[in-house]
């Protein structure tokens, strides 16, 4: 944060899979090594989230897809969901599309049930556990009251929560070796879509971002004895009146 | 549809009786009527959506929607919404609700803000909003120029109507509603103490300093003096397994009246899960630990004898 402005400084942060994405990359990790298959990455970004992709090679995915357009920056989670659902179609054949679900910045939870709507493919949020089983999918979706253990087919969206697993710390060994892994990026007009229409068809705008002023007391009881200083933070908390006596 | 119209829906009954609240705000500012949306099977009591301000309910009852599911439910908002032909939806917030709002919108090909504390209307007829982000560290404003604009809101963002005898059109819609491919095969019921702690007007909440799982008791007496929950930081539930549920961002988010955190340090994602508190007070021996940052009340000292003495101070006083 920018004490003086109150805005967050982003510049000059080095970009890493967020990391939810990562035990999203975990989880279908997991899957290749128990079920086969291949593990491809999609992502949108710059020079920086090739960097990053280099991780997400090392920690075993097989391939690496980047959007990179620099006239995509900054559009909404309609116009992302758009640019990745023509991303998705020039990869070809996937059985499972994971996401994580949501990162902690600004994208809001929205890309993994958008891209299962406009795909027509089922879906699985929240997720905390995930396994094959005889084809289909079994999962535990983490909702506030219940968990919910679902079955789908494939294909299928899935997107992940932070619960889901620990994501491994990739070895030196595969470190170099990611190196020499496949890395294809592409812009818009390689996936056929006009820049204009996606800026334009982007609803959604960010006016300003600002850190809210804490309003605490930040008040530090000082006393002689302990057992003072719980009596004057008891009065505190009676003399605020948030307890009902 | 003949009017402009701004129409709300949660399957949480409570939250969408506060969407109606926002929902009859903004209708105002843009001359339009406000549409309560209830769907589910066998459906009882939903007029009261009409007390609390909705001009129109629009009922769907099928036994396919008896229990959330989102395909079903997606259907159903989307038939709805055809209907209203809304310039505004508005959905609740809950897991399930921010599932529903990004299938909606994206069918409805529109943009959506999520979790929005603060709405309004511009003055070029845009829908803006306040979000919380980064963990809830930072408010971003948003504005959305596509309609229907559309935004999901938490839980006790805005407070819910004063219910009055008025009258509203209902509505009875017949969806084809379709069945979900994603099949449920058990719901699993949260243990007690993991939930609730949402609702709680009073939390007392362990951290690390605390050494061992026994020494909880502290805790245990000061939620008894207090009628509190107990809650946790999330290494305390997720490394060691003490609790079930811990409070924080991955965790849940609590509004109670009274926050109380015994040996935590304050980092920023357990901040994002108490920064609705009402007051909150800390015991944490590190005198630089961020949590007397976000308190109102702090004590540095050694949660072993002040959370003890501190029980001792309450129960003299609520006797």
């Amino acid at each position: 944060m920018d004490p003086s402005t109150r805005r967050p400084r982003t510049e000059g942060v080095k970009r890493r899979i967020s990391d939810v994405d990562k035990r999203a990359l975990e989880a279908a990790i997991r899957l290749k090594e128990e079920h086969g298959g291949e593990v491809a990455t999609l992502s949108m970004g710059g020079e920086r989230t090739r960097t990053a992709m280099l991780e997400a090679l090392a920690m075993g995915a097989d391939a690496a897809y980047i959007v990179n357009d620099e006239a995509l920056a900054g559009v909404d989670s309609l116009a992302t969901s758009k640019v990745l659902m023509a991303a998705l179609g020039e990869v070809g054949g996937y059985d499972l599309v994971l996401c994580g679900e949501m990162t902690l910045d600004s994208l809001s939870a929205q890309v993994g049930p958008r891209l299962a709507e406009l795909l027509d493919l089922p879906q699985v949020t929240y997720a905390k556990h995930l396994e094959l089983v005889d084809g289909r999918l079994r999962a535990v979706r983490e909702l506030e009251d219940v968990d919910e253990v679902v079955e789908v087919g494939l294909p299928s969206v899935v997107s992940v929560v932070r619960e889901i697993n620990e994501p491994r710390i990739p070895s030196l060994m595969n470190i170099m070796r990611a190196k020499r892994k496949p890395v294809e990026e592409w812009d818009a007009a390689t996936l056929g879509l006009s820049t204009e229409e996606i800026r334009a068809g982007s609803s959604v705008e960010v006016l300003e971002v600002v850190a809210p002023l804490v309003e605490r007391k930040r008040i530090i009881i000082e006393a002689e004895t302990v057992e003072e200083a719980a009596e004057k933070l008891a009065e505190a908390i009676l003399s605020e009146g948030v307890l009902e006596v | 549809m003949v009017g402009k119209a701004v129409m709300v829906f949660s399957e949480d009954r409570e939250l969408e009786l506060q969407l109606l609240g926002i929902g009859r705000e903004l209708a105002g500012k843009i001359d339009a009527e406000l549409a309560a949306l209830a769907l589910g099977s066998g459906i009882v009591g939903a007029e009261e959506f009409v007390e609390y301000g909705a001009d129109r309910l629009i009922v769907v009852d099928d036994p396919g929607l008896s229990e959330f599911s989102v395909e079903p439910y997606r259907a159903a908002v989307l038939v709805a919404a055809r209907v209203v032909e809304p310039e505004i939806l508005l959905l609740g917030a809950t897991r399930r609700g921010k599932e529903l709002a990004a299938r909606v919108a994206a069918a409805l090909d529109t943009g959506c803000m999520t979790e929005c504390i603060e709405l309004d209307v511009d003055d070029r007829g845009r829908l803006t909003a306040k979000r919380l982000i980064y963990g809830g560290s930072t408010i971003a404003t948003e504005a959305s120029s596509r309609k229907p604009h559309m935004a999901t809101v938490p839980a006790r963002a805005f407070e819910k109507p004063e219910p009055s005898s008025r009258t509203g059109e209902i509505v009875f819609l017949d969806v084809e509603v379709p069945a979900p491919r994603v099949e449920v095969v058990e719901r699993r019921e949260k243990t007690r103490g993991d939930i609730g702690l949402e609702d709680a007007q009073v939390i007392v909440s362990a951290g690390r300093g605390f050494r061992g799982r026994e020494d909880l008791r502290l805790l245990e007496e000061l939620a008894e003096v207090l009628g509190a929950k107990m809650g946790c930081t999330r290494p305390v539930a997720a490394d060691l397994g003490w609790m079930e549920a811990w409070i924080g961002i991955s965790g849940h988010k609590v509004a109670p009246r009274l926050y109380v955190a015994c040996g935590i340090s304050g980092t920023i994602q357990h901040a994002a899960g108490i920064r609705d508190a009402q007051l909150i007070v800390s015991i944490n021996s590190q005198e630089g630990a961020n949590i007397h940052e976000l308190s109102d009340y702090s004590i540095v000292g050694d949660l072993y004898t002040v959370v003890p003495a501190l029980t001792r101070a309450l129960r003299e006083r609520l006797r």
